[in-house]
């Protein structure tokens, strides 16, 4: 396969999955601007500041308003991150790697494309916003039902679990970063429970509410959810799970290379390390030391990944 | 579809049994369809200076020409007689050039000619093929009767649509398919891969790796280089996943670099390679022709071919068949003035509004002039640019194209067309689809068929013996 093409699925499966994160988060700080108008305007910056978005927002728009948040982060080409602006890259992306598509995954993401352009082609009313941020996510899992359903499983295919895998690890650890005050068991707030909505943003972002009731009842806790997110190898959003499937695929392409590359035994360190950690060496350590670990730990992994593939030359 | 004498011509008989039983409003439906499935696959081409948003399609139409297994035959009896003679000429013009010696083709045709590769003289092909990949445009004037316009023996495009609007009708109408018996198209890929692979270099060791080389996502063919390379199981490369490693033409893949053995490029000569051409170019390969000459690596179609569809060389096209075969040419050519001959010049200005104006080196219908069409300022303006640069124009006649139809909001109505059969040629053998793409004219009266300037396509059946 050519480098070039790797690194067209690696990034076009990293910017599908990057889109409907996005409009996760946005789901997420949408309901809190709903029910609660007083901390709107906070929950909207961290949601750009999950997202990455803060200085553009910035240099674009003075308030925090729900109007132009939703707007800046679903249809400005001028904001890189828009899910507009994704798209396209996805796109782009899935042109150049045409020939190691199936018609099937190619299809799904050119109508994706075709659909949220029409979609996004005006501003939408927050009227709107529920039903238009469903189709973004259901445009994505067309994507990943086809590229699951008809890809041959060579390494064209584990470049293409390894985009998802370490995007949606970057996405969950940066969701943390942004929260972790809320989940720094301090001395005032051990034994009370979280505040209710703060805690199913976190949750609501990562589309786990139900998940996690399921697997704790209502003991909501720092500590449970920290966890659940780091730690839980079930959870498919979890840093544990992600570091699996990022250490599977680069094993596979290992083996079938018959090359032992630097990223594999990157991979493998981090895989070990979220296999046999405990909730509690995490808070001792400090989440925030913890998470800004694990984010510069996953982004020399991508680095690495690039080079031993030969994405650039 | 209707004959001199307005009854259906036979071919279409069964197609227009068919359609009389067909209600005109769920075809109308079906033709919206239609235009859903091209943009859905992404069947479309960029246009220049436009943002990607304008990736446009090209107009479908719903009814398919059809044309008898009699007719096709002899079409591609004197196609396969045009193409030998083409690639027989471009091996004696890059090597002793008997044709000139013999005073068949001036010697200043080629000595001027920018399409002519000094670099090319005395080099041997794989093969010796030059044109692996040839499209001939024909129009048909009456029954049997068919004029070449062009050769298109550089990189001649319109394949995948040819694939597409077949694969579209099946969709649509597969009932047709069964009722009216129709010859494949389909393994035009598998042609293409094994005729490619016939002809490897002698440097090649194994099965011969092919790739397509393309100038990247905004070339306006883009979809066509990607649907060839994916239909075939090739690599789709672009100059940059390309360099030159011990002799051969190698691409940097996930584990090292790969020997390619040949290259399918959709890239011009002069941009083929910074070292012997165009040293600005970024979309070729530093060193391709060296290894090309050592015998390292196949070109297709090779460098210079252009010079054989270059359109003041068309006027020579009967002597080059004769002298190649030894054979009368089957096909005709369209009588062509070349305005570099006083005598003729005086002729082409004296009858401007009745001719067909174009210039040598041009193509896409651009820097034409319809003169039937045209209005007299246009016509004014062109006899400036002829007396100015008489040696740049070639003038045809306008023939008495034939016809067929087009399905319009108010039923069928008459349109012109062209065909571009698509041709492979390889050391062993010619291949010629069964059908090819024809370009339909969407307006009424009009001759111009390109894409670029607004015309359609329509799916072309060739009918079982």
């Amino acid at each position: 396969m050519l480098g070039k093409t790797a690194g067209g699925l690696f990034w076009m499966f990293r910017y599908l999955e990057r889109s409907e994160n996005n409009a996760r988060l946005l789901d997420a700080g949408f309901r809190i601007a709903l029910t609660r108008s007083a901390s709107a305007s906070e929950e909207w910056k961290s949601v750009l500041k999950t997202a990455g978005s803060v200085t553009d927002y910035e240099a674009l728009h003075g308030t925090y308003e729900s109007k132009k948040v939703i707007d800046f982060l679903l249809r400005d080409l001028a904001n890189p991150s828009s899910v507009i602006s994704i798209m396209k890259a996805a796109r782009d992306n899935a042109r150049l790697v045409r020939t190691a598509l199936t018609r099937e995954v190619w299809e799904a993401t050119n109508e994706g494309w075709i659909t949220l352009k029409e979609l996004l082609d005006q501003p939408v009313p927050e009227k709107d916003l529920p039903d238009a941020l469903s189709i973004i996510r259901k445009q994505n899992a067309l994507v990943r039902g086809a590229t699951h359903g008809t890809m041959l499983r060579n390494d064209g295919f584990h470049f293409t679990q390894l985009g998802t895998f370490m995007e949606r690890a970057d996405n969950t650890a940066r969701i943390l970063d942004v929260k972790y005050y809320l989940l720094l068991p301090s001395i005032a707030k051990i034994g009370s429970s979280l505040d209710n909505v703060q805690w199913e943003t976190i949750l609501r972002s990562v589309s786990a509410q139900r998940a996690y009731r399921w697997l704790n009842g209502d003991q909501i806790s720092p500590a449970n959810i920290a966890e659940f997110l780091i730690l839980h190898r079930q959870m498919p959003r979890s840093l544990a799970y992600c570091a699996q499937q990022v250490d599977e695929s680069l094993g596979f392409l290992q083996e079938e290379y018959g090359v032992e590359h630097e990223s594999c035994r990157l991979a493998n360190m981090v895989h070990q390390k979220l296999k046999t950690g405990q909730i509690g060496e995490i808070f001792e350590e400090g989440l925030h030391e913890y998470i800004e670990g694990f984010l510069f730990n996953n982004s020399s992994l991508g680095a690495q990944i690039e080079r031993d593939y030969r994405f650039q030359g | 579809m209707l004959g001199e004498t307005e009854s259906v011509r036979e071919p279409y008989l069964d197609y227009n049994e068919w359609f009389q039983g067909e209600d005109p409003a769920r075809i109308q439906r079906k033709a919206g369809q239609a235009e859903a499935f091209f943009r859905k696959t992404g069947i479309t081409f960029n246009v220049y200076g436009t943002d990607e948003a304008d990736e446009r399609l090209i107009p479908f139409d719903v009814v398919p020409r059809v044309i008898s297994a009699r007719e096709w035959r002899k079409l591609s009896r004197g196609i396969e007689q045009r193409v030998s003679a083409l690639n027989a000429f471009l091996h004696d013009i890059y090597h002793r050039q008997e044709i000139l010696r013999a005073g068949r083709v001036p010697f200043e045709l080629i000595a001027n000619n920018e399409a002519f590769l000094p670099q090319m003289v005395g080099v041997d092909p794989p093969g010796d093929i030059y044109t692996h990949i040839v499209g001939t445009d024909i129009v048909r004037t009456g029954p049997d009767e068919f004029f070449v316009l062009e050769d298109n023996a550089r990189t001649p495009s319109g394949v995948s649509y040819m694939l597409e609007n077949r694969e579209t009708m099946l969709q649509m109408f597969p009932e047709l398919f069964s009722r009216i018996p129709i010859q494949q198209v389909s393994n035009y890929p598998t042609n293409l891969r094994r005729s490619l692979g016939a002809c490897a270099p002698t440097k090649c060791e194994g099965k011969p790796v092919v790739a397509v080389l393309t100038p990247g996502i905004h070339n306006s063919a883009y979809f066509e280089h990607s649907f060839l390379a994916d239909q075939m199981g090739a690599e789709l490369v672009e100059g940059h996943d390309l360099r030159v490693v011990d002799g051969r033409i190698a691409m940097r893949t996930t584990q090292g670099y790969t020997a390619i053995d040949v290259l399918y490029r959709r890239v011009d000569d002069e941009y083929l390679d910074p070292l012997n051409f165009n040293p600005d170019s970024m979309l070729g390969v530093p060193g391709i022709m060296d290894v090309f000459r050592s015998g390292g690596i196949t070109i297709a179609n090779a460098p210079g071919t252009g010079i054989a569809d270059d359109k003041a060389l068309y006027s020579y096209m009967p002597e080059i068949v004769e002298f190649y075969t030894g054979e009368k040419p089957l096909l005709n050519n369209v009588e062509t003035f070349r305005c570099s001959d006083p005598q003729q010049l005086q002729y082409v200005l004296d009858n401007l509004a009745a001719l067909v104006v174009k210039e040598v080196h041009g193509s896409g219908g651009y820097g034409m002039l319809v003169g039937p069409a045209a209005s007299k300022a246009e016509v004014e303006e062109f006899r400036k640019k002829l007396i100015e640069r008489p040696t740049n124009y070639i003038a045809q006649p306008t023939l008495a194209l034939s016809t067929v139809p087009i399905f319009t909001e108010k039923g069928l109505a008459p349109r012109h067309v062209d065909l571009r059969p698509f041709v492979l040629m390889s050391p062993d053998r010619i291949d010629i689809t069964a059908g090819g793409l024809t370009r339909v004219a969407m307006s009424e009266g009009s001759l111009v068929v390109n894409s670029s300037q607004g015309g359609g396509t329509k799916d072309t059946w060739v009918l079982e013996e």
